[in-house]
């Protein structure tokens, strides 16, 4: 089986990188390309992201035809795809970080700042917080529910249907951490950098 | 809810790992890439590694240590120390830390801070404040605490937030070794100034020191020598921010 890294100019990848190769050991081969050929013919695909929303999708944007290969991937194919951090909030239709920017769309929605009720709670979002599942994910085998996950971000997603969110962590409010439509994963907090519980999601994901 | 963080800080050099007393008298103990797993298998949130001389010496073995570490630590990893440029932090980066520290330069030009956070995004840019107090508060120093810069602590760390910097790594010269506590107050001034996380550095020697820093607004705190040494283990630092009623991940 090949998972396939999206290697994007998205900044840090190296934890991503690092963890996956952990998990895969010599089972599953790790791509890391932008390489539109060795998306299109991978078995999954992880879309990571730091930075803003519009420096991720700029960079995306930047490589020709990677869009259009992501979607055919995901939207055509149906072939299982997990986004982590800006990885995840992409999936909107629109966010706001810095400007405006259209999103992938595939799950409608907008990514917008933390209310962080005028600055009682801190931002970005640093550290370890707790998964609150609302629904069974395939990426959840064997977590469970109160587990602590990393986290680092300003924003996050508010999709429309709620009924994509498999978890959420308290912040202030109840903020997305976890989506799944279809064959489309995603987490906002970092599995690659939480500890032994984040690689069993990395481990799920490979294994679906 | 979020919990608060314990990171354990190494001090490197030359690729091993040394411990000094108010930035000097350095001794030499242990290969950094075992401790740091030490630390993350025995449950702390994040590992800091301290290139401590890196302003002056060669800095590659820095980035061995820290692709070597990253490849057996899942947990967050912040690197500092001789981080001169954007370059610098690319480079860190690369090598698979997650959060790159940024003291002198940040102080000598603030448009590294301002780049790198645009560049890199400001989830990875640390700025590491190493303040002392004076007549009228406290003044920061840059080069591993060697030089007085003649610029406030407090403005300086508005302006950090200002131009970028996700957290601020505060620590206090004249507690920094000396196991009497943080300096509570510069942690509570500095914390209450910014909107970004603190974390408090600089004079742990008992596991109550820890309590304070949280109690006095710090989001993570930073020791060396109580891990280093062994007196606390990372665990028993938890269970006791615990009994105290203060959140962590256990």
């Amino acid at each position: 089986m090949n998972v396939t890294i999206v290697d994007y100019n998205s900044g840090n990848i190296s934890s991503v990188i690092n963890s996956f190769k952990e998990v895969a050991k010599d089972k599953v081969n790790i791509e890391v390309t932008s390489d539109l050929n060795k998306i299109k013919s991978s078995d999954k695909v992880v879309l990571p992201g730091q930075g803003s929303f519009k420096s991720c999708v700029d960079a995306l944007h930047n490589i020709n035809g990677l869009v259009d290969t992501l979607n055919q991937f995901t939207i055509k194919d149906k072939k299982p795809l997990l986004g982590i951090c800006v990885g995840l909030q992409m999936f909107a239709d629109v966010g706001y970080e810095e400007t405006e920017t259209d999103g992938l769309g595939w799950i409608s929605g907008k990514v917008s700042k933390i209310d962080n009720q005028g600055g009682k709670f801190k931002l970005p979002h640093i550290g370890w917080n707790q998964l609150n599942i609302l629904k069974d994910s395939k990426i959840f085998n064997d977590i469970k529910n109160n587990s602590h996950m990393y986290f680092v971000h300003s924003y996050e997603f508010v999709p429309e249907d709620k009924n994509v969110i498999t978890a959420t962590t308290d912040y202030s409010s109840d903020i997305v951490c976890s989506v799944e439509k279809e064959n489309i994963f995603g987490t906002q907090f970092h599995p690659e950098k939480s500890d032994k519980i984040g690689l069993k999601i990395i481990e799920n994901f490979i294994d679906l | 809810m979020l919990k608060n963080r314990i990171i354990p800080c190494l001090d490197v050099k030359n690729g091993r790992v040394v411990k000094g007393i108010n930035f000097i008298d350095l001794k030499d103990a242990g290969d950094p890439i075992e401790q740091a797993k030490i630390y993350s298998d025995g449950g702390a949130d994040e590992i800091c590694f301290l290139d401590i001389t890196a302003s002056n010496e060669n800095r590659d073995t820095i980035y061995d240590v820290v692709d070597r570490t990253s490849k057996k630590c899942f947990v967050p990893l912040t690197v500092g120390g001789g981080v001169r440029s954007v370059e610098d932090i690319n480079k860190l980066l690369n090598c698979g830390a997650d959060k790159v520290s940024i003291n002198t330069a940040a102080v000598q030009n603030a448009k590294v801070v301002e780049d790198s956070s645009r560049k890199f995004g400001s989830q990875c840019i640390v700025v590491a404040i190493d303040a002392k107090r004076n007549d009228t508060g406290w003044e920061i120093f840059t080069h591993g605490g060697r030089n007085p810069a003649g610029i406030n602590a407090l403005e300086f760390a508005v302006k950090m937030e200002k131009c970028g910097a996700g957290e601020l790594l505060v620590t206090s010269m004249d507690k920094d070794g000396t196991q009497s506590g943080y300096d509570i107050e510069l942690i509570q001034k500095i914390s209450s100034a910014v909107n970004i996380p603190v974390i408090a550095s600089g004079g742990v020697g008992t596991l109550d020191h820890l309590v304070e820093g949280i109690k006095s607004g710090a989001s993570a705190v930073l020791a060396a020598s109580i891990f280093h040494y062994g007196t606390y283990s990372v665990n028993e630092a938890k269970q006791y921010l615990a009994s105290k009623d203060i959140p962590v991940r256990i």
